[in-house]
């Protein structure tokens, strides 16, 4: 038995290398500007860090230093602290009412479909409806910390939720009828056997929330504001490194500029920290 | 109950327990409830508050004459929203002609074609385009792009000054086809997520019928795994839409922020989103400015749910039977 397929004729055979090499260098463009946007950030960026970048405030001043990043710095890790605590339970414990109690069930669908809005909603929006719920109405002060970490709580809630149903389905569910079968109760289950056994991956759900949240800026522009100094009081008005940047970026001083991108740098590092010590978490994970 | 009745007698159940222990089972089952019915109370809250607020521009000039005039002059008190709307529209349309190709090659890529040890590496590195902020795109557009670009647009303009939309005299610096492009990074990781998770489905057997019967790599690319995938891809390419539309702040450094319609995909534009981070600061003083940036933000959030809706039916039709979300939906 000799071959029975014609050979492939030489024209089908360019097509094929040629798409194969189109689909090549489109996927090389679309690494490009993550390798332009890093090499940018480092070359421009590692200069304007200095011990005083991190240990002052800005001055405000247009002329002599600019100042540091101190409390934007500051600002950013305390809102999304405060973000992150208000966002994380509360998504997760959707996450368990739609995987342990709601299931199919009408309502769980109807949770789950304004969950699915929500993840839809532009973050700016988010912004807004703090604006007006809690600044535009009179009774809760002005601008303040805490209202830029409710906004981005708002915008933390949806992936935190998803992300944890995605796991805890995971979760075996012999797992829960063993210990229902061994006389656990009901809560007792979640609590000691499913929230144990998922929670790698909802810590890694949870973490990539954070640095989403870590790099918004429009819901903080008008809930936190852009201020100079540095605070630890969450009723007051907060800095916080995204408004810098985009403060800073429309500045035509150089230093100021210059600062932008040390801030930038700084910020990305962060992001890109909270994203790598995500992975290495989802990698304990026995759940896949 | 049922169980303890079953018992003769009228005492409990030896298995059933007693009130007191059960308290602790129905607190944590009507508290998640209560977890999850406060979403749905968040986002009605959220729907009628945004409407309360924008109102007062909705009364004075009409809810379609707000949205469909094109005459956004601050100093003159008037709101007409067109020419955001259609510069969010040509942003977005344009990152997607841009992304969305560029999106599927990775996802091909990455599924059928690298060899299987950089297929990781690679995923995560068109992820961490995600994780860029929008500020620092924003950032890296107004000081590398706009000024390394701007003679090859010009370039551009002229020689292809016969196509629509490309002629214009001198290239703005900030223009839309700038915003677009950061537009376009800025999906690539969500439409090649969902694309790459909707290829990833394709069933064994109907690519290898299709190299058994001579295909080359390519020709089966394109005759199984492309047409398999297709809703999924449209559902992906809608999600970016979404995100697309929604961007603000990037787009407001790179786009010129100037409330016309540009004749030119290379003129100053605005976008419903922009205009919100850029002119509130200034509109808290004035009641009808901050009702006509409030009402901006409803056709916003209107427009995106309305996308989210479309694109969510395609992603759930390419992957009926499949009970999870692909990840990449969630973030």
């Amino acid at each position: 038995m000799s071959a029975v397929l014609p050979p492939v004729s030489p024209r089908r055979r360019r097509t094929d290398t040629v798409m194969r090499g189109v689909v090549g260098v489109l996927t090389g463009l679309a690494i490009l500007p993550l390798v332009l946007v890093l090499y940018y950030l480092f070359s421009k960026g590692v200069g304007a860090w200095s011990v005083d970048f991190f240990t002052t405030d800005p001055s405000g001043r247009f002329f002599g230093s600019p100042g540091g990043v101190r409390s934007a710095i500051v600002g950013t890790v305390l809102i999304v602290g405060v973000a992150t605590l208000m966002a994380v339970p509360f998504g997760i414990g959707v996450a368990l009412y739609l995987v342990e109690y709601g299931k199919e069930s009408k309502f769980a669908n109807v949770v789950r479909y304004f969950v699915d809005v929500m993840t839809g909603v532009p973050s700016i929006v988010f912004g807004l409806f703090i604006y007006i719920t809690l600044i535009l109405a009179t009774g809760f002060g002005g601008f303040a910390g805490w209202k830029g970490s409710l906004a981005l709580a708002l915008l933390m809630l949806p992936v935190v939720t998803r992300a944890g149903e995605v796991v805890l389905n995971l979760v075996p569910d012999g797992l829960r009828e063993a210990a229902l079968a061994l006389g656990a109760p009901r809560w007792r289950v979640v609590l000691r056997v499913v929230l144990p056994t998922a929670l790698p991956g909802l810590i890694t759900g949870s973490l990539l929330a954070v640095a989403r949240a870590a790099g918004e800026t429009a819901p903080l522009l008008f809930t936190a504001t852009i201020v100079k100094g540095t605070t630890l009081n969450l009723n007051d008005q907060m800095n916080s490194l995204p408004a810098q940047i985009f403060n800073d970026v429309r500045q035509a001083q150089d230093r100021i500029v210059e600062r932008a991108w040390g801030s930038a740098l700084t910020l990305v590092l962060m992001i890109l920290l909270l994203t790598l010590i995500a992975r290495l978490v989802q990698r304990r994970s026995r759940l896949t | 109950m049922e169980a303890g009745s079953a018992i003769q007698g009228g005492g409990r159940s030896i298995t059933e327990r007693s009130p007191l222990a059960r308290l602790p089972d129905r607190i944590m089952r009507w508290g998640l409830t209560g977890l999850a019915g406060l979403i749905l109370v968040i986002i009605a809250f959220f729907f009628i508050r945004l409407y309360i607020e924008a109102k007062p521009a909705f009364d004075k000039f009409g809810v379609f004459g707000f949205t469909f005039d094109n005459d956004w002059d601050v100093s003159k008190g008037t709101f007409g929203a067109l020419a955001l709307l259609v510069g969010t529209l040509i942003t977005s349309a344009l990152a997607l002609l841009i992304g969305v190709p560029i999106a599927i090659a990775t996802a091909v890529f990455v599924t059928e074609l690298c060899p299987r040890r950089a297929r990781g590496p690679l995923t995560i590195t068109v992820e961490l385009l995600a994780a860029v902020p929008s500020v620092v795109y924003g950032l890296w557009g107004v000081f590398v792009l706009i000024p390394k670009l701007r003679p090859a647009e010009q370039w551009f303009s002229d020689t292809f000054s016969f196509v629509p939309f490309v002629a214009t005299a001198t290239v703005a610096g900030p223009n839309y086809f700038i915003a677009s492009l950061i537009l376009a990074i800025m999906i690539i990781p969500i439409v090649s997520a969902i694309s790459r998770e909707v290829m990833a489905t394709v069933p064994a057997e109907h690519k290898e019928a299709a190299l058994a019967l001579g295909a080359t790599r390519w020709e089966m690319i394109r005759i199984a795994v492309l047409p398999y995938s297709r809703a999924g891809i449209s559902g992906a390419a809608m999600l970016g839409l979404g995100r697309a539309i929604g961007e603000t702040i990037a787009v407001t450094l790179v786009i010129g922020n100037a409330p016309q319609i540009g004749k030119s995909v290379f003129d100053q534009g605005y976008t419903l989103a922009a205009v919100i981070a850029n002119e509130f600061g200034e509109a808290a003083a004035d009641p009808l400015h901050r009702a006509s940036l409030i009402a901006a933000g409803l056709v916003l959030f209107v427009l995106t749910l309305f996308i989210n809706l479309i694109a969510r039916y395609f992603v759930m039709r390419a992957q009926r039977g499949q009970r999870s979300v692909p990840q990449g939906m969630a973030g």
